[in-house]
């Protein structure tokens, strides 16, 4: 199994990475782009925010660029059909390949960590909620990905799928901002989005947004339970062998 | 964190992009292999693969891509598939190599059900799908490298392993080339490697020549040739050609109906004429009836006979007298395809 998962970081991000280091430049800037935007306009007061924005965001993109990268390896190198035909499991090839997105997040996450050094003061009881959340982040967005990479036939459908999660995800959401920022009215919709409730349970840890103990809890409770249902989605509905 | 390590040490070892590698330069002791343990004893290669009544209906499609085809298959070295487009060859082999269930029947290889016992059945299979090619940021040796570790053998393994069917494949040179930089020839020769440096009892190929130049096609029959002295190959083609060449045996599917299946001498005896006159040119009006044999009009107005030697001999010069241009020749599986297709279809 241990072999099984080391293909899939092999191919799916070490040998990208250094055959094509250009992915490398992508794959820091990303993160950093909408983070050095909201630092700009807020005049640097939104920093610590930004931070933890940066980091959820790129635990999220795990997810929009697993879809992306099973549907490119699915449909145009036909290599999931070799695999389904080979002793890998499902299981094993989906979280090879997800930790595979992991390890192509390592060069933003160090980026990221190195800025939440100097500008972030969290506690330990703070870095580890932080923590939490970012893990919760991965496997939702892992379970999104998945599943909606064995219904993608075709790498434009694929893309599709990738620019609606993405806008739904994390453009909508108050990732890298505090959600007080927007007007009531609209602050319902950005609830329709886990990432609404990573980012106030982030916020909160660090201190940024003061929120009740009912209100924390029920936040963890609404990012456990999103996670668990979609991968109990993942397991049942995407599909491995073709019927 | 142990195979991370292992990682790391594997790709030190590396050469650079571009350098060429062979499996004694990287050989490493403990994992040296003798031919018969990388490619399997002779006599295990007889491989048996049945479909009893297997049918396939995609969604809520009314015609079916496998129509209750059965047959029996022992055999070792090739067997061919061939068939018209559409005529069910990709399903039929993506379900024989576990990755689409059937609507209805059932499969085995080896005894082995492709459904229910498809977990243990992939230990002994390995499948290059159709238009399947290598993911052009990686070189050859990643490609099967990576490809064997998804098979499960150990790094060390997996890598000795694909520098020996890189060598035998005649990819030393080029084992370190991004696969980008490789020709259509080359690049196929890649996925041919990863199942080849594999474990597999049954190798499927589903048209592996499609899109190759007619030169570099009769180059990979080489190729072909040699796997399937090793292993079991089910391959799958449209040019029947190839098929006359590389098949041991060979089935014609069409519809999703097996129509025939043998070797090439057992499908020659099936139709009943041994040689076959195709006219080139003329008015198709005066070209005589066969006293022995039949006469096929194709879709495209083309018209064939297949007959006897000497009935052959004497519409030969009946043809020279009027003019008219044709060739005739032994009869080929391009004939026995057309004949047994047109028959079933009851045309």
């Amino acid at each position: 199994m241990f072999s099984q998962i080391l293909a899939s970081i092999l191919v799916n991000s070490i040998y990208e990475m250094q055959n094509f280091p250009v992915v490398l430049i992508n794959t820091v800037l990303s993160p950093l782009s909408f983070l050095l935007v909201i630092v700009f306009v807020s005049h640097g007061s939104l920093l610590g925010e930004a931070i933890q924005g940066g980091f959820i965001m790129s635990m999220f993109s795990a997810g929009i660029g697993l879809q992306g990268d099973l549907s490119h390896l699915k449909n145009d190198f036909k290599l999931q059909d070799m695999v389904v035909s080979s002793p890998t499991s499902w299981q094993t090839y989906m979280f090879g390949m997800a930790i595979s997105e992991l390890v192509y997040s390592l060069p933003a996450l160090l980026v990221l960590g190195v800025l939440a050094y100097y500008f972030m003061n969290l506690s330990v009881f703070g870095l580890l909620a932080f923590a939490g959340v970012l893990i919760l982040m991965f496997l939702t967005s892992i379970a999104i990905g998945f599943t909606l990479s064995t219904f993608s036939t075709d790498i434009v459908q694929s893309f599709a799928f990738s620019r609606l999660i993405s806008t739904l995800f994390s453009t909508i959401p108050p990732v890298y901002y505090p959600i007080t920022y927007i007007p009531l009215p609209y602050r319902y919709i950005a609830y329709l989005s886990p990432t609404t409730y990573a980012a106030e349970l982030a916020q909160n840890a660090a201190g940024y947004l003061p929120l009740s103990s009912t209100n924390a809890t029920l936040d963890w409770i609404i990012l456990i339970a999103v996670t668990v249902a979609l991968f109990l989605v993942a397991s049942t509905k995407a599909r491995w062998v073709e019927i | 964190m142990g195979e991370s390590k292992k990682l790391a040490e594997g790709a030190s070892r590396d050469p650079p992009l571009g350098g060429g590698c062979s499996a004694k330069d990287h050989l490493v002791s403990h994992v040296q292999l003798a031919p018969e343990q990388l490619y399997g004893r002779m006599e295990e290669r007889v491989q048996t693969v049945v479909c009893d009544h297997l049918t396939k209906i995609y969604g809520k499609s009314e015609s079916k891509a496998l129509d209750a085809l059965s047959f029996s298959l022992s055999s070792r070295g090739i067997f061919v598939l061939i068939g018209r487009n559409g005529s069910g060859k990709t399903t039929l082999v993506r379900i024989l190599a576990t990755e689409l269930e059937p609507t209805s029947g059932k499969a085995t290889i080896n005894g082995l059900d492709v459904v229910r016992e498809a977990r243990k059945l992939r230990e002994k299979i390995a499948i290059v799908p159709q238009e399947a090619r290598p993911i052009p940021w990686m070189t050859p040796l990643q490609t099967v490298r990576a490809y064997l570790l998804w098979r499960g053998l150990g790094y060390s393994e997996a890598k000795h392993r694909a520098l020996q069917a890189l060598e035998k494949l005649g990819l030393t040179k080029s084992c370190n080339e991004l696969n980008r930089k490789l020709s259509g020839g080359m690049r196929r020769k890649v996925m041919v490697a990863t199942v080849l440096s594999s474990e597999a009892d049954v190798i499927f190929l589903d048209e592996p020549t499609t899109g190759l130049d007619p030169i570099s096609r009769r180059e990979f029959w080489a190729t072909l040739r040699e796997i399937g002295r090793e292993r079991f190959t089910f391959l799958t083609t449209h040019y029947l050609e190839e098929a006359e060449e590389l098949g041991d045996k060979i089935g014609i599917l069409d519809r999703g109906r097996l129509i025939r299946m043998g070797t090439m001498k057992e499908l020659r005896d099936s139709v009943s004429y041994n040689y076959s006159l195709k006219i080139l040119s003329g008015p198709k009006e005066g070209i005589p009836a066969p006293e022995t044999g039949e006469t096929i009009t194709g879709q495209d107005g083309n018209v064939m006979i297949l007959t006897t030697e000497n009935e052959a001999y004497r519409i030969s010069r009946e043809l020279v007298k009027q003019g008219l241009k044709f060739a005739v020749n032994p009869i080929s599986l391009d004939d026995i395809f057309f004949y047994l297709a047109r028959r079933k279809a009851g045309e």
